[in-house]
């Protein structure tokens, strides 16, 4: 009975300085809140420029955020800023669950692909000056997440059809059969010139989320997978049979014939990839492979 | 990820402002298209007439002609068929992949083209009628 005792006082001990650790650092959080909000004041007093952001919050699991709805947050405008500096300033100083991807910040790893101002750009690639009318800092930017998509939280959107996309048309290099003696498979100058566009793909999504026939029909496989399937299909180096089978998967139903040139992909590529073209050249192959004029 | 949003269709008409030029050519070329398709059909009330007669299939082209609105919508037909063939051949050139680069240019070029051709065909159909 008694060691019982005391160790319901110990637990009550524990518990009582663990919850004062609690408070205590929920008491240094809120302060550093306070001290964040406040320099943002001195920021904007300081500033020259200012611009409004207005951000998409979703949150399903938050009864307030269960409607989508749009925040606005005053951001001082810095030289050289870009629209995922400007979220990370609204996110740092006045709402830290303000929630998006990224990652490496400089247009590498594709995770920040985002909806500002009514077109798909990629938010580290894109200058806040740059989106004014004049050339100058606009009034304000209006930043939601990837339409055709279905937003998690936030900024974020899940991504998992498109990358089932990616995934259907083989994306890796794959040669029918291997040089003897060789380490090194050499492609030639002009056949990696050819592919060259093709190979600079981030997976970011931008141009999915622009293309028009992708949102009216999921079985369509979407700019960017075809342009994964054009860099390997062109590659000289994995053979006919390879071909062969490649062009088997693009030129089904849902493949490339659902393209109709409306271009938007290739407009919306912050990696510049002539999507289209890459497009329209398969269909030529596919063409090619179906045409026997004897 | 219990739950997630569906935003829909954000890109919807409702955008209209910020289509770009592909797009525009791409709604205008569908439109005409379907306004073409609608006018075959039309052939067959008009030259069914002929069915019963020679004279009621001239009545026929002549009532319709008498009226002001058949002219304007023959400007009309004649602005949809001219800008159906030169986007055609802009998607013709497009198929071959030549010029994607100046894919915007040449939907101006047939904008402008056919609005040419269209102001220069209004004294030959409103001729008389006006």
């Amino acid at each position: 009975m008694s060691t019982q005792v005391t160790e319901q006082e110990t637990e009550t001990e524990e518990q009582s300085s663990h919850q004062r650790r609690r408070l205590e650092e929920k008491a240094e959080r809120a302060a550093s809140r306070d001290r964040m909000r406040e320099r943002a004041e001195n920021d904007l007093d300081e500033a020259d420029t200012t611009f409004t952001l207005k951000v998409f919050r979703y949150d399903p699991e938050i009864p307030e955020k269960e409607e989508p709805r749009f925040d606005t947050f005053e951001v001082p405008f810095t030289k050289g800023m870009t629209v995922l500096d400007s979220l990370m300033y609204a996110r740092d100083h006045y709402d830290s669950s303000l929630t998006f991807r990224h990652s490496c910040r400089q247009a590498v790893c594709g995770s920040d692909a985002l909806f500002v101002n009514g077109t798909q750009h990629l938010g580290c690639k894109t200058q806040v000056v740059d989106l004014g009318d004049d050339g100058g800092v606009p009034g304000e930017i209006r930043v939601e997440p990837l339409p055709h998509q279905e937003v998690v939280k936030d900024l974020v959107v899940d991504m998992e059809h498109f990358y089932d996309q990616m995934e259907a048309v083989e994306p890796y290099f794959d040669a029918d059969e291997l040089p003897d003696g060789m380490e090194e498979q050499r492609q030639t100058r002009e056949n990696r010139e050819k592919i060259k566009m093709s190979s600079r793909c981030i997976w970011c999504g931008a141009c999915m989320s622009s293309c028009n026939v992708a949102a009216g029909n999921n079985e369509y496989l979407g700019p960017a997978a075809i342009n994964k399937a054009y860099k390997f299909a062109m590659d000289e180096r994995e053979g006919e049979n390879r071909k062969q089978e490649r062009l088997e998967i693009i030129e089904q139903e849902h493949g490339v014939w659902r393209c109709q040139t409306q271009f938007s992909c290739t407009e919306v590529c912050p990696k510049d990839i002539p999507l289209t073209e890459h497009i329209q050249e398969l269909k030529r192959e596919a063409v090619k492979n179906n045409l026997k004029f004897w | 990820m219990s739950q997630s949003y569906d935003r829909g269709l954000v890109e919807d008409f409702g955008r209209w402002r910020e289509f770009s030029a592909g797009m525009w050519a791409w709604v205008f070329h569908k439109f005409t298209g379907w306004v073409l398709v609608g006018y075959l059909f039309t052939h067959i009330a008009v030259l069914s007439t002929a069915t019963i007669s020679a004279e009621a299939y001239t009545q026929t082209i002549v009532g319709l002609e008498s009226l002001l609105v058949i002219r304007f919508l023959e400007v009309g037909l004649l602005a949809v068929a001219v800008f159906h063939i030169l986007n055609g051949l802009r998607l013709l050139f497009v198929d071959l992949g030549v010029g994607l680069e100046a894919q915007d240019k040449s939907f101006y070029a047939s904008l402008a083209l056919t609005g040419a051709i269209v102001v220069a065909s209004v004294p030959t159909f409103l001729a008389g009628a006006v």
